[in-house]
């Protein structure tokens, strides 16, 4: 008997799926594939909800573990780590419903929200380096925006050689400062075509090829961000002096608009004297 | 700097200067000194209140409306109480009172600290 290409694709996928029958989560849909795993979306059966559950493709109990030990409001909570019947190790996590960042940005949001986006993420990644943990693999793809605009990083990784080319730092041994080049890497994505230089400057400082020329952690790189927003002198740039007058300049406005209507008033009153 | 002290501070000065710009008039050049010193303590005043409502409110446009409202009313009570060639230069003391009173309450709202650091309960 022979069988057409299209049973036998069906039945490879169907013979991939992770059996989750000693379990008590419910297969529902593939919702994502990387380097180690494959993440679905299922129905635990028991709270009646729905969850991401991720099969690691190797015996990675390990990964499940780290997440579960960074307790952040940016960083997905884990909610059971388990194996199925082939010997491969899953864990349920909660289930994000939004957008990744490259999608997200794909949307138009503003410069702010941009930012605010760039500051979650570089928050939770503080806090992780805090806990001994760094991320190796932050690219768009790995953080989530979610309907409420909560932002989440995803898929911190266990795997030494992890990394997407263009956000991975090409540095010999993995550690925080490659995490703030995937920071810099990320905030360079996220930025609109025109940017302000000062903003530009921040990237390119935290994607500096020699380590100890980047930010020394991600907490000095929002630090830089915040001058920005705030119209302040960044760390990253020595702007030139017509530059700095004009951010005095905006900083100030109602400031310099009320001296020159005080120094108008003035002439104002002298001249009027005379004649 | 507490928000007052900034007020304080920055009334005093800016009131002192204004009232040296009265060396422009010869006619009250003579009275420069008692000018300085009265414009100086009207800053002073408008300062400390524009500082005082800095620390209860926390907005630029109601700061600089404040300032500018203080500012106007010593203006007018230091120009009521004086004559120039016979009359009241309600004008030349209040115009620029009240914008002083409202450069005043601009900085007590973007500079200084709220007040000092209270202790925590123990």
């Amino acid at each position: 008997m022979e069988i057409s290409d299209s049973v036998l694709d069906h039945l490879r996928f169907v013979a991939a799926l992770p059996d989750l029958s000693g379990t008590r989560y419910e297969l529902e849909a593939e919702i994502g594939r990387g380097g180690m795993g494959v993440v679905y979306s299922a129905r635990d059966r028991q709270l009646d909800r729905h969850v991401a559950l991720k099969v690691l493709d190797f015996a990675l109990a390990g990964e499940a573990q780290l997440i579960a030990r960074l307790e952040h409001p940016a960083i997905v909570p884990i909610h059971e780590t388990g194996t199925l019947p082939d010997g491969r190790v899953f864990y349920t996590m909660k289930l994000v419903a939004g957008a990744s960042l490259d999608h997200y940005v794909a949307s138009s949001p503003s410069l702010a929200e941009r930012l605010r986006v760039i500051r979650r993420v570089g928050e939770a990644l503080a806090y992780a380096h805090t806990r001994g943990t760094i991320h190796r693999d932050l690219k768009p793809q790995n953080v989530m925006v979610g309907e409420f605009g909560e932002v989440y990083v995803m898929d911190w990784g266990v795997d030494p050689v992890a990394g997407t080319p263009q956000f991975r730092a090409p540095d010999a041994r993995l550690d925080q400062r490659s995490d703030v080049f995937a920071l810099g890497a990320l905030l360079r994505s996220v930025l609109p075509a025109t940017v302000p230089p000062a903003l530009h400057a921040i990237a390119v400082k935290a994607m500096s090829s020699d380590p100890g020329a980047r930010y020394p952690d991600a907490p000095a790189l929002l630090e830089d961000i915040d001058r920005f927003e705030q119209g302040l002198a960044v760390e990253a740039w020595s702007e030139p002096l017509w530059h700095r007058l004009r951010r005095f300049g905006s900083r100030n406005a109602v400031l310099l608009w009320l001296l020159t209507a005080y120094a108008a008033v003035k002439f104002l009153l002298f001249f009027l004297r005379i004649f | 700097m507490n928000k007052i002290l900034i007020g304080l501070f920055c009334g005093v000065i800016l009131g002192t200067i204004d009232g040296a710009s009265a060396w422009f008039y010869p006619e009250v050049r003579s009275m420069l000194t008692g000018i300085m010193v009265g414009s100086s303590i009207k800053g002073l005043i408008v300062g400390v209140l524009t500082g005082w409502f800095a620390c209860k409110v926390q907005s630029t446009i109601w700061g600089i409306v404040v300032g500018s409202a203080f500012g106007l009313l010593f203006a007018f009570l230091v120009a009521a109480m004086s004559t120039v060639n016979g009359r009241h230069p309600y004008l030349e003391i209040m115009l620029p009172g009240f914008i002083v009173g409202a450069i005043v309450g601009f900085l007590t709202q973007r500079t200084g600290t709220q007040g000092p650091a209270t202790k925590g309960a123990l």
